[in-house]
């Protein structure tokens, strides 16, 4: 056991450097040097904690440097802390993004608010992935909208506003179903155990209740979780807002904020509601996989770079809800595998787009054509990530959608078979957007820079992962699985019934 | 016969008495003066008052610790918690106001200490309303407090719109006095009598076989608090009424009107009619479920400021009504905390709207804000703090406001409520976040800073402060609440 004090610096961290960043507002660079100097530090402790966390602690005790305090008795709030190896991954991978998104897409104009914005949002995710309690969790979750919006709207491009407004008003009016589920839930169990209210989620997980308002509930939480996911129908905001946020805000919205939606999903929709799944699993399993096919079809046929990464997100999320749904530990444990690789893959791909971006200025499809020419490095940083997406065997992404698929034949044979098309529908549009952008006779002249060594620098944490995480999983997979399979024991159990 | 004149509590009536006694010494004053009073003196004057108010609530406090609640003048007046916070939070309303209208007063050059005598008045109609204990003080308590407010909605003689809201205001607010005083007619017709505590004991003791009187009265009497409180179907009148009426006064009638009329529902449903309560919560369930959705989807569509706050406002009426539709300890004290957090919000954001309004108090299309952030970046993120606050982002009180009332009304099995409620903030976010997309937008050209006065930023500042002190850290406030209604009910 580790004391909690980690888990309270790394939420807190990035705020003091907000503050800081702003102090230093007025001297040019300060801003961003503080924000990067945070970013460091914070990964730094996040890896710290990754590596002291200790992964031999299994069943009920699976979690580490817990700590609650309750804040405000009346209302049931309370500060409760915790990793366990399914939080730790996206601890990690929340610190990593901020710093690749800090260096690699940097803003100049008003930077001081712009780096103060992502160091907040990363306060507030972090926030969300460490939290053990469930009304603790809903307010970081509600709390990453301002960041994000503000983001989007101010640093965002010609359609920012309507962006970030559908944005946020789709996900707030997602959450009120979120809401409205903890607030019943919480009271059902004060009303059984007696004593004060509480949302801590290894008291809510023993609240009996009948089949119904299992089912009601998850319905409820499954809103909130599958707009933030995004999962298909609910992901109309998304393509829009990938598409107008400024390249960090499109690495924060698809790597960080969709993981949001499908750790809910997962911790607290499958951990809290077991008694649901039987029921729900069949629809939810189906709106992944048409998740999967749909998002597939469309990023094929978008003529938009971003959008064509929003629309592979919905499809790679798809799989993500797949693993979490099949209740199998192992599809589990490749499902939240999956939740980091996508968070690093399309963390790089957004990177790449960028930086396409600031050489072409624009990121359609027909207007970049024959970058390959005048940038091989950058097309071979782009082959290396892209393949990765797509799942080729050796790279983080074959591994991740292999174990989903996996585990889900040996319980839902079917909806993998239909999910498998998804894999080799990837491929297609993958490589047909790649053929299109790199290879073709360029536009015009080729006065086109090759990727400069900051750029590479950013890109090569991206590149060792995929590698290092399609050859060598165990470390990780060591961590999820115990993780996974106490939530799957839990959910697979009859669950309390009355 | 012999007159037997019933025994007064007098620390019970202290914060009306102080409000009052400000508003006589204010008129004595103002008639020994030669020429018109400094508005210096009657602003001071009237925060002299506003804080004596605020710190007789610790010794009325004090008292109920040490004594328990308590009934005085022949039991139409009491003294509990609920009453105290509530009259503690008129007194802030009233301070947070007569700031802002002081720097109102220099502006439009205006003097005179009318406003602060009418302000003192209504105050005290407040006051009176949050104690009453009967259906004719609440009546004593919503006449003082409209009467005034009509008056001071007029108070800019030189626009007509504010001699037309005046009207507008007076026309529908006296008819929404009478169906209170006849429905209050017909409940004493049904019960025999018009104290709150006699009525709730005779309806708890008895049954009554044909209830037409009693429902009729009741109806008639939510009628009219609904008018006050501007929920839909009776808000029509508050658009016109916050547009039309000088800006400092509508952010001080949007805070105390809410306060003293939700006071008093409070105590007519959950006390009085408690036993009915079956019969009422349909009623109350519509009018939330309206109030809370028609109210956020019509400022939508708004492009004036201070119309867009009124029907911001109108959804804020809803989610307290949530509260009282509860009907329980909890939703009464998540009613009174929300009344608690949303006053200082409501009256520093108009705050806001009166600076930018500019002389002549004319300037309130969304357009006049663009880009103020950019250009005052204190204001513009102080106005940004209120939006969010009320949309209910976590870390402003707004949040736990709403948390409070839709946990009250989820644990007395409102679930389906709660999230029409919560719907209805999802489609309010729309317009207070196109508000804060405008104040960050580039500035135009030509666009220059308004002057932010002293007094006024003290208000903004002492509300920014609130919601967000009480947004990070609600235990205390709620613990005072919840306190504060823990008799209230039994």
């Amino acid at each position: 056991m580790h004391s909690s004090l980690w888990l309270t610096v790394l939420v807190w961290l990035p705020v003091l450097g907000a503050a800081l960043a702003l102090l230093a507002r007025r001297r040019p660079g300060a801003p961003f040097a503080v924000a990067v100097t945070t970013a460091a530090v914070e990964l730094a402790v996040s890896l710290i904690v990754a590596v002291l966390y200790n992964d031999h602690l299994a069943g009920a005790h699976s979690f580490d440097f817990v700590g609650r305090w309750v804040l405000a008795a009346p209302f049931g709030l309370a500060y409760d802390v915790g990793v366990d190896g399914i939080s730790l991954l996206l601890v990690v991978l929340t610190a990593l993004v901020l710093l690749l998104a800090l260096l690699g897409a940097r803003e100049r104009r008003a930077e001081a608010s712009f780096v103060s914005w992502m160091l907040l949002l990363t306060t507030f995710t972090m926030g969300s992935f460490v939290a053990r309690d469930l009304l603790e969790f809903f307010i970081f979750f509600e709390l990453t909208l301002v960041p994000s919006y503000f983001l989007v709207a101010h640093w965002g491009k010609a359609e920012r506003a309507r962006a970030a407004l559908k944005f946020f008003v789709y996900t707030f009016a997602g959450s009120a179903f979120l809401f409205t589920g903890l607030l019943y839930l919480g009271f059902l169990h004060q009303h059984e155990v007696g004593g004060a209210l509480t949302f801590s989620d290894s008291a809510l997980a023993a609240t009996a209740m009948s089949h119904a308002t299992a089912v009601w509930l998850f319905v409820a939480f499954a809103i909130a979780f599958g707009v933030k996911s995004p999962i298909w129908p609910l992901h109309t905001w998304s393509p829009l807002a990938y598409a107008e946020a400024p390249t960090a805000g499109s690495m924060e919205l698809s790597a960080l904020l969709a993981k949001l939606g499908s750790y809910g999903l997962l911790r607290f929709a499958v951990g809290l509601l077991p008694l649901a799944l039987p029921t729900v699993r069949p629809y939810v399993l189906t709106l992944a996989v048409i998740g999967i096919l749909y998002g597939s079809a469309l990023a094929a046929a978008t003529p938009d770079l971003k959008r064509l990464i929003a629309y592979s997100s919905l499809a790679q999320m798809g799989f993500v809800t797949l693993g979490i749904m099949t209740g199998s530990t192992i599809a589990t444990t490749g499902a939240v595998l999956l939740m980091f690789n996508h968070g690093v893959i399309t963390a790089g791909l957004f990177l790449l787009v960028g930086f396409l971006e600031r050489r072409r200025g624009t990121a359609t499809i027909a207007d970049l054509r024959g970058m390959q020419g005048p940038a091989p490095v950058l097309a071979g940083l782009f082959t290396v990530v892209m393949l990765a997406s797509i799942g080729l065997p050796g790279l983080s992404g074959f591994i991740s959608e292999f174990l989903v698929l996996l585990g889900a034949f040996t319980t839902h044979a079917w909806w993998a078979v239909v999910a498998t098309l998804g894999v080799v529908l990837a491929a297609v549009y993958l490589l047909w957007a790649y053929q299109r952008v790199f290879h073709g006779q360029a536009r015009d002249v080729d006065q086109v820079p090759d990727a400069t060594h900051p750029e590479r620098w950013v890109l090569a944490p991206i590149v060792v992962l995929v590698v290092v995480l399609g050859i060598f999983p165990k470390p990780v997979l060591d961590r999820i699985t115990p993780a996974a399979h106490q939530i799957v024991a839990t959910s697979t159990a009859t669950g309390v019934t009355k | 016969m012999t007159l037997s004149i019933p025994s007064i509590h007098y620390l019970a009536i202290l914060p009306v008495l102080i409000l009052f006694g400000g508003a006589v010494v204010l008129l004595g004053v103002t008639a020994l003066v030669r020429g018109a009073l400094r508005t210096s003196i009657a602003t001071g004057i009237t925060l002299l008052a506003a804080v004596a108010a605020f710190v007789s609530a610790f010794f009325q406090w004090a008292d109920l610790d040490a004594h328990g609640p308590s009934t005085t003048i022949a039991h139409a007046i009491v003294l509990d918690g609920f009453s105290v916070v509530a009259s503690a939070v008129v007194a802030v309303s009233l301070a947070m106001a007569t700031l802002v209208a002081h720097d109102w007063f220099h502006r439009e050059g205006v003097r005179g200490a009318e406003y602060h005598i009418l302000a003192l008045a209504t105050a005290a109609g407040a006051v009176l309303m949050t104690q009453a204990n009967d259906f004719i003080v609440i009546f004593l308590g919503l006449e003082t407090l409209s009467i005034g407010l009509y008056v001071l909605v007029a108070f800019d003689r030189r626009r007509a719109t504010s001699s037309e809201a005046a009207l507008k205001y007076f026309l529908l607010g006296g008819f929404a006095s009478a169906l209170f005083i006849y429905g209050a007619a017909l409940i004493y017709g049904a019960t025999g009598s018009t104290n709150l505590t006699t009525v709730s004991y005779f309806l708890g003791a008895n049954v009554v076989l044909r209830p037409g009187l009693l429902y009729a009265g009741g109806a008639l009497v939510l009628v009219g608090f609904a008018f006050k409180v501007a929920a839909v179907p009776f808000h029509q009148w508050s658009p016109d009424v916050y547009e039309g009426a000088p800006t400092p006064v509508t952010g001080y009638m949007a805070a105390i009107v809410k306060v003293g009329a939700f006071a008093a529902l409070v105590r007519v449903l959950v006390s009085a009619l408690g036993s009915q309560l079956t019969t009422w919560r349909p009623l109350l369930w519509g009018l939330v479920a309206l109030t809370t959705l028609v109210g956020a989807a019509l400022a939508i569509v708004q492009r004036n400021a201070k119309r867009m706050l009124a029907y911001s406002s109108i959804n804020h009426a809803g989610f307290i009504l949530l509260g009282v539709w509860a009907a329980s300890a909890r939703g009464s004290a998540a009613a009174l905390f929300y009344l608690a957090t949303y006053a200082p919000v409501v009256v520093a954001t108009f705050a806001v709207v009166t600076i930018v309004g500019g002389p002549g108090d004319e300037r309130h299309t969304i357009d006049s804000y663009r880009g103020l952030a950019r250009r005052q970046p204190w204001l513009g993120a102080a106005l940004g703090v209120l939006l969010l606050s009320q949309l209910g982002a976590p870390l402003t009180s707004g949040f736990f406001a709403k948390y409070a009332v839709l946990a009250a009304a989820v644990d007395g099995g409102g679930g389906p409520l709660a999230l029409v409620a919560l719907l209805g903030a999802a489609i309010a976010a729309f317009f207070y976040l196109r508000w804060t997309i405008v104040l960050y937008a580039d500035s135009p050209e030509g666009a220059t800073s308004v002057p932010v006065p002293r007094a006024t930023a003290i208000a903004i500042g002492a509300g920014v402060a609130l919601t967000l002190v009480f947004g990070v850290w609600p235990g205390p406030l709620a613990a005072l609440a919840q306190h504060a209604t823990v008799l209230f009910t039994s």
